[in-house]
């Protein structure tokens, strides 16, 4: 680095500092972020400008901390996770540290173009804690370095003979200096020429210890303030009522009922924009009803009379969706595409033993987020403020942007905590309409969507139909699979290319491949009209229950115990190479699921009343397995019990990660047990959550029990949605144990009482 | 200059307090204050919280609350906020997410022992757990599984488990001894 670039650091440090701490005096610090996230950092990794330094925190001279979280917490625990990797690195006091909810970092460019301050900003997608890893640390090594050195200045002792502890520098004398005191010494300090080196994890003292979520308190007080609590003076609340028909049309309108509500001022139009993908503009067509509260707005809403138009989606029905691949599947067209081909399939399916074929139904799911779509936004001339529920905040940028044509930096998008994503607010179709009215209204405009919009006007997670068929040798192995999945892909639409669209419905690398020498995976596009979207744990989410329920009904055509056919499968600990960089590490695969049925009480499952069941998973370099105990009494089906183990490498929060498990765990199984959506003339028919019953406590085991393997040599992968596969088959496979019925059709409690 | 009254012209006083007319309203008490709705009567409760008062502890959870996001206690007894219109809550004693801890702050044990068992997802939807839970261990300071059970609380996160360990760890008087 050249002295030149040394000096312009400083000085835009100071500037930096300035901005951010006023005359109070603080040390605030924040590393340059790679553009790619997770790119390791390049040797100029401080900025020469301030827009590349990243608020993340800020020292003040009380010794107070304040930390920022860059990325949308939707229940993740990423709120409380990132900034403790950098509460550790910097040996604060956790007890004095504060955590603030960050917005969108956004400044506008040389070249007019956003520049990222904090980097990536992206919640609810399993992978904020990898991704911030590196930066974070370097944030908090940089920070105590600078504490070290203005320490090493006024106690006249070498920087590297110094510790520090709980916000403390300590010198071999004992003499102890706080960082508080140190701030303004160190605000003044030049930077290190070389990245200062992150703590060795032995000396790691936060990280790895259970944490409580840092808005707990505000939460349970009910002074947590989400987006939709956010008001505005003089804001008008604009409700929402779409058409049943993402392709239909408004017919005709009569507003002057709503109108007549006292309160209401305006009732407008709203179109999705031609030729914009989904998630970009508005999800329907829809009238909205704007008023001075929400009370009036509703009214009017309830008053509007129209008639929609239906589009060429009215002869959809998610009943003859199913039955068109059911079709497609038993038929000899080729698919659309070939996923995964390994070895010669047919050859070893003329040379089986035994066969195994079964096919699998998994329906449409919605997001049920309980916090509804909303949006609150201000659009003056020259300058644009939002508070959004999104878990991507740079994509909602985008979206106002391109409404508003606003510089960069003029954009302000608060995100508060958010009332559930599971990826439906990847989408910002709320958003735009949010822009619009407030663009068209010239005035604050606070969107809401009734509950009701949510469950209609979703996009959905795609049903799919699987067809497996597997060859067993005459040693008992398993050795071709052949599968063929059909479903309406959620990338349809989204500028993906066709030959990439199946990736949203098949993982290449899902078990068991790797495993089976002859494993063939094909996929068959299916068109539908219904938006579609990421949802949690998506594809992994409908791959697991197939493949895991299909093991088992190997396991009982092969009379064997099902652990055992799982063991015998998956091998001795090797790794394999499944493509595309990833790894299956079949060690720790083996571990997840030998925890799982120890924990259980695997080995007395044939003596068993009740019935066990087990399911294994890899994902994004993580493992999980799960063992669920059903009865039996009065033909009424009960969880007794659920164990749950996971591998994520290093836990950074063993307690959110505890939540998070237990959590997905009973996510997946009221999922699994209950919920699906189905349409007919193309429309939705689900509106509520009596429609749509999430379980209730009675339905759900008492407890999940979590295990989670201690494992520091790794870094941390993400877990928001790692316990979502495998519960709903270890709940399938234990079923089949208690009652003998297999089900291949979810949700399972319709289709038990079906079977019984 | 003669006086004033000489030619019969009324003493004007330094001031007149006119008496401002009684305003009718529906008068409530809401965690131990008082307030007086004047608008539409027919206003649902979680709208006069929500949108006049901007308590929003309370969360709305749809058009016939369903999932519990919205739950208060009228009375004492846990009612969905969004079906009660405020023509209904005259003299009712209303208590809310917001009037659970102390007036000096102290959190009633059930909030402590959410933070306890870090029973959190989201967390849109703990407000209406709490207002369930409290008047669970009301009516029964040491409940069993199935009474728990009964709650009308849903929640997509899947936060169940915890809220479960949360309300025996209340119930056992342990909350903040975590």
């Amino acid at each position: 680095m050249s002295a030149d670039t040394a000096k312009g650091i400083r000085l835009s440090r100071r500037r930096f500092l300035q901005i951010l701490a006023g005359a109070a005096g603080a040390l605030v610090v924040g590393v340059r972020v790679a553009e790619a996230g997770d790119a390791p950092l390049p040797p100029e990794w401080l900025g020469n400008d301030f827009h590349d330094l990243g608020a993340y925190v800020r020292i003040d001279t009380e010794g107070n901390v304040l930390i920022g979280a860059r990325d949308p917490d939707t229940g993740t625990g990423v709120a409380t996770a990132l900034p403790m990797i950098i509460a550790d690195e910097l040996d604060a006091d956790w007890n004095r540290v504060s955590v603030v909810h960050l917005g969108l970092g956004v400044e506008t460019g040389g070249n007019g173009k956003p520049q990222w301050t904090y980097g990536r900003q992206r919640g609810g997608t399993g992978d904020s804690i990898p991704a911030a890893w590196a930066d974070l640390r370097y944030a908090g090594a940089l920070a105590r370095w600078l504490l070290t050195q203005a320490a090493a200045h006024r106690l006249g002792v070498a920087a590297d003979r110094l510790r520090c502890e709980a916000g403390t520098v300590i010198a071999p004398d004992g003499r102890r200096v706080t960082y508080g005191s140190l701030v303004d010494d160190a605000s003044k300090l030049d930077l290190p020429a070389q990245p200062p080196t992150p703590k060795p994890p032995q000396r790691y003292t936060l990280i790895g210890k259970p944490v409580g979520d840092v808005d707990a308190h505000a939460i349970v007080t009910g002074q947590a303030k989400y987006a939709i609590d956010h008001h505005e003076a003089e804001a008008l609340v604009a409700v929402l009522l779409h058409c049943p028909w993402p392709d239909g049309s408004l017919a005709s309108i009569d507003t002057a009922p709503a109108l007549a509500v006292k309160g209401v001022v305006k009732v407008m139009q709203l179109k999705p924009e031609p030729g914009q993908p989904p998630g970009q503009t508005v999800i329907a067509p829809a009238v909205a009803v704007l008023a001075e509260n929400t009370w009036a707005a509703l009214q009017g809403r309830g008053k509007l009379k129209l008639e929609w138009k239906p589009g060429a989606s009215a002869s959809e029905s998610s009943a003859a969706l199913e039955q068109q691949a059911v079709a497609l599947l038993g038929s000899q067209s080729a698919p659309t595409t070939r996923v995964r081909d390994d070895g010669d399939v047919e050859k070893a399916a003329k040379h089986a033993a035994i066969r195994v074929d079964a096919t699998y139904y998994q329906p449409w799911l919605a997001h049920a987020c309980a916090e509804p779509m909303n949006c609150l936004a201000r659009i003056d001339k020259d300058q644009a403020g939002l508070v959004v529920p999104t878990q991507a905040p740079q994509q909602a940028f985008a979206v106002v942007q391109r409404l508003t044509g606003i510089a960069p930096g003029n954009i302000e998008i608060r995100v508060p905590r958010v009332g559930g994503g599971y990826g439906r607010r990847l989408d910002h179709d709320y958003v735009a309409e949010a822009v619009l009215l407030a663009k068209a209204m010239n005035k604050s405009v606070r969107l809401l969507w009734p509950q009701s919009e949510d469950f209609t006007h979703d996009y959905y997670r795609p049903a799919s139909v699987y067809k497996v068929s597997a060859a067993i040798d005459r040693k008992r192995n398993v050795s071709a699979w052949n599968q063929r999945v059909a479903s309406a892909s959620a990338l349809a639409g989204r500028g993906v290319p066709a030959d990439r669209q199946w990736s949203s419905e098949v993982s290449a690398d899902q078990l068991p491949a790797g495993l089976v020498p002859n494993f063939r995976s094909d996929w068959y596009a299916q068109a539908s009209a219904l938006p579609r979207g990421p949802h949690r744990a998506m594809p992994h989410l409908a791959n697991a229950f197939a493949a895991e329920s299909f093991i088992d009904e190997i396991a009982h055509q092969l009379r064997e115990d099902p652990l055992k056919t799982r063991l015998r499968l998956i091998g001795e600990p090797r790794n394999i190479a499944l493509g595309g960089g990833r790894m299956l590490d079949t060690g720790r695969l083996r571990n997840v699921l030998q925890l799982v049925a120890d924990r259980i009480g695997w080995k007395d499952w044939l003596h068993s009343v009740n019935g066990l069941g087990i399911a294994c998973w890899h994902m994004d370099g993580a493992y999980v397995a799960h063992a669920v105990e059903t009865s039996l009494q009065n033909d009424t089906l009960g969880i007794e019990r659920v164990v749950c183990a996971v591998d994520v490498g290093r836990a950074i929060n063993p307690l959110g990660l505890a939540g998070q498990v237990s959590g997905a765990t009973l996510d997946a199984l009221s999922t699994a047990l209950n919920l699906a959506i189905t349409t007919r003339d193309g429309k939705v028919q689900q509106h509520d959550w009596k429609d749509y019953p999430l379980a209730s406590m009675a339905q759900l085991p008492d407890s999940v029990e979590t295990i989670i393997v201690p494992d520091d040599d790794r870094p941390p992968t993400g877990a928001s949605f790692l316990a979502m596969p495998t519960a709903a088959p270890a709940l399938a496979n234990a079923v089949f144990r208690v009652s003998a019925v297999r089900v291949r059709r979810l949700p399972l409690m319709k289709e038990f009482l079906r079977l019984q | 200059m003669a006086p004033a009254q000489a030619h019969g012209v009324p003493v004007v006083p330094d001031s007149v307090i006119v008496p401002e007319a009684v305003r009718s309203g529906i008068a409530v008490e809401i965690n131990g204050e008082r307030f007086v709705h004047t608008g539409d009567p027919q206003m649902p409760l979680l709208w006069y919280l929500r949108d006049v008062l901007q308590l929003t502890g309370t969360k709305y959870g749809g058009e016939h609350g369903g999932n519990g996001t919205d739950l208060v206690l009228v009375n004492d007894k846990p009612v969905s906020a969004i079906g009660q219109p405020m023509a209904k809550l005259a003299g009712k004693r209303i208590t809310t997410v917001e009037g659970l801890a102390a007036n000096d702050g102290t959190l009633h044990p059930l909030q402590q022992a959410f933070i306890d068992e870090d029973a959190i997802g989201c967390g849109y939807c703990i407000p209406g757990w709490l207002i369930a839970g409290v008047d669970l261990l009301k009516r029964k300071p040491h409940p069993d599984d199935g009474d728990i059970d009964q709650l009308p609380n849903s929640c997509r996160c899947g936060v169940q488990a915890r809220v479960r360990a949360a309300i025996k760890r209340a119930a056992a008087g342990k909350a903040g001894q975590a």
